[in-house]
């Protein structure tokens, strides 16, 4: 009888070109994505003079810079200057680019999966540190520095010694109001920050089965957050649906096989893995976070915790500082946290379903604070502005933007004031992460509309028709 | 890439755990060529108020570790993004090599291939030595990778393990790319052997 193997042990195994006696082990990397500060890639290519190995096997991304404003504005010419070093690098290399003017371009981790780019049981890196994100189609994706995007371009694989694995259960039916980023943030909550250091996690139970694919795109997204190399979830049918008709899927005769090849790579019954953790889905409620970690979040419903009820000193401290720099008194209800402006967008909830979500919020309500909402592709704007999402949130008082990162990594100039608090559905609350002395709360598109009619952190939940006209 | 064999250098506490990639290296900056010198932005936020004025209780601004090339920290340190520039600006500082009880597996990953050494040991061993470094004013520390220990200013020494791949790298200095592409004929065989086996995935690119 063959032994049990989990979904990465297929990818492993099957991507293995050579393996040292001391386990390090080449790779083959299928898909190389870049975004504009991938420069220093192709920079040590042209020092050393290394060619592209397989430029068809490398996609670029204008995402991070690209401005998303449709006021007209110019960019900063610093700002501008990325996009367009991206452009010719792309062009010197033959690498396809999804460029500022490209009808498809967006941000790389929705893209990818949008253009059939991702697909199940295939290795994928990413210059960016939330490759997980494709892990949700059964793809083992992962980030990568500036050296390894350039070791990838020149060679096609990657070096890397075999990660242990760890199995997320969630089981059980997600309450109202309660989505895939509220279960990602309890599972950094309970693990830590630090909980998967060295793990690749694969998700797995009736609640991830139940789960569409853009949702599970949610949950791989930040499993980077909680220190692993990557998230996955086995193909189910409904990753081949979703796979199925995209522009770089296979079609006719070559579907079939493909589909045979995909449904193969699910982990096996009995497979075992280094450590197991479960979750009942059903105790998740929306979540907010009050610190600079993504750890540090409490159910809406609770307080800011109380340092001094912490045993260990250092974790004392840090909560401490987390608390001054985001200027919060323990013992605080979460719904009393008054919030200055919102940001709906980012890899993590920028695909269509979680602006539909947002939309159904604030539909016919006027919002009291300032926000934007950045679709994290043309095609996902396009589909939102065919449903009248737009109309919604520009009815409401919203921005309405181009696609792009825009204010999750707040480089390409919109960004959150000093000392101003933003409730964001982006996958990073550190300090400064969205402009320096910026304050972020990590929640889901619901939660982050609900901010918005409020003014203050609120529990989706308890909004009901109020102020609907 | 400069080889790293022995570094007996002073050493600096960074008393925290989650040190992420942004707190290391602005995001702002990123649009620096490395021309520009990294060590500039190193830390920036955390060294520098907001009228440019150095935070004097950030350890890293304190005269007794202004030559510091080593780093002693928490768990977790390096967390967040993948930015490479991070690296850039710990090597353009002059820091040779890190200690901790874990690191960001992208950070870690980037460190090895700029000749920045990164030294896993249990937490209360880190612990202890960031005590030793405070309160001795930035006492040196002795790393020796080829032996693979680390020698705390009390005389104490620890053992550490490494990936032997990446000890090889950082010992002789190597061009990894040029390294793997004596494998050249292996990737070509295996690369060729796969596209028979999923037909579907080059059609389109």
């Amino acid at each position: 009888m063959t032994r049990q193997q989990t979904l990465f042990d297929k990818i492993w195994e099957s991507h293995t070109i050579l393996e040292q006696p001391d386990g390090d082990t080449l790779l083959y990397v299928d898909r190389l994505l870049t975004q504009e500060n991938s420069f220093h890639a192709f920079d040590n290519l042209r020092r050393d003079g290394h060619k592209v190995r397989n430029p068809g096997q490398v996609f670029n991304f204008s995402d991070h810079y690209v401005a998303t404003r449709q006021d007209g504005a110019k960019p900063d010419p610093a700002i501008a200057k990325m996009v367009e070093i991206i452009r010719a690098d792309a062009e010197q290399y033959g690498t396809r680019l999804f460029g500022p003017d490209d009808p498809d371009r967006g941000i790389l981790h929705v893209v990818g999966p949008e253009q059939g780019i991702t697909q199940p049981g295939l290795i994928i890196a990413g210059a960016d540190s939330h490759t997980s994100t494709h892990g949700a189609l059964g793809a083992f994706g992962f980030g990568v520095g500036s050296s390894e995007t350039a070791h990838i371009m020149a060679t096609q694989s990657i070096w890397r010694k075999r990660p242990k694995t760890m199995r997320i259960t969630i089981d059980g039916k997600l309450g109202y109001g309660v989505s895939a980023k509220d279960i990602i943030l309890a599972i950094i909550g309970k693990i830590g920050a630090g909980g998967a250091v060295g793990h690749v996690i694969e998700y797995a139970g009736s609640t991830i089965a139940d789960m569409t694919v853009e949702q599970r795109m949610t949950v791989c997204n930040m499993s980077i957050e909680a220190g692993a190399r990557a998230g996955l979830v086995s193909p189910d049918a409904k990753t081949i649906d979703y796979v199925k008709g995209r522009p770089y899927a296979p079609s006719a005769e070559s579907l079939d096989k493909a589909v045979a090849f995909w449904l193969a790579l699910a982990t096996d019954d009995g497979a075992t893995f280094d450590r197991d953790i479960t979750l009942d889905a059903a105790s998740v409620v929306p979540m907010a976070s009050w610190g600079n970690s993504p750890e540090d979040v409490s159910p809406i419903d609770g307080t800011v915790p109380d340092p001094a009820s912490e045993t260990s000193d250092f974790r004392r401290k840090k909560m401490e500082r987390a608390l001054d720099y985001m200027g919060l008194k323990a013992g605080m209800k979460l719904t009393d946290i008054p919030i200055d402006q919102v940001f709906i967008g980012s890899c993590t909830n920028g695909r269509i379903e979680d602006l539909r979500a947002a939309a159904d919020v604030v539909r016919g309500r006027t919002i009291k604070i300032p926000g934007m909402v950045v679709p994290g592709s043309r095609n996902v704007k396009r589909q939102a502005e065919a449903e009248g999402l737009d109309q919604v949130f520009i009815q409401a008082g919203l921005e309405w933007h181009d696609a792009g990162c825009s204010m999750c990594v707040a480089i390409n100039g919109d960004n959150v004031a000093k000392g101003k608090r933003c409730a964001s559905t982006s996958n990073r609350n550190f300090e400064g992460r969205q402009g320096r002395g910026s304050r972020t709360h990590l929640v889901s598109p619901m939660m982050a509309a609900a901010a918005a009619i409020t003014g203050h952190l609120t529990d989706v939940r308890e909004l009901g028709e109020e102020g609907r006209s | 890439m400069k080889p790293v064999t022995k570094v007996s250098e002073r050493a600096v506490a960074i008393d925290q755990i989650n040190v992420n990639t942004d707190q290391i290296f602005p995001a702002r900056f990123l649009k620096n060529p490395r021309s520009v010198g990294y060590e500039q932005f190193l830390f920036h936020d955390l060294r520098y108020d907001e009228s440019g004025a150095k935070r004097e209780q950030f350890p890293l601004n304190k005269e007794a570790y202004s030559d510091a090339a080593i780093i002693v920290s928490d768990q977790n340190f390096g967390c967040g993004s993948s930015r490479e520039g991070a690296v850039y600006a710990l090597v353009d500082a002059g820091f040779r090599c890190l200690i901790a009880p874990s690191f960001g597996d992208i950070f870690a990953a980037n460190c090895v291939k700029n000749g920045l050494l990164t030294v896993v040991l249990p937490a209360d061993v880190c612990a202890e030595l960031r005590q030793q470094i405070t309160d001795s004013n930035g006492a040196p520390i002795s790393v020796d990778l080829p032996a693979q220990t680390v020698e705390a200013p009390s005389g104490e020494k620890h053992h550490f393990d490494i990936d032997p791949f990446a000890k090889e790298c950082l010992t002789k200095g190597l061009d990894e790319i040029g390294l793997t592409l004596t494998h050249a004929d292996k990737i070509d065989g295996f690369e060729e052997n796969w596209r028979a086996k999923t037909p579907w995935l080059e059609a389109n690119v």
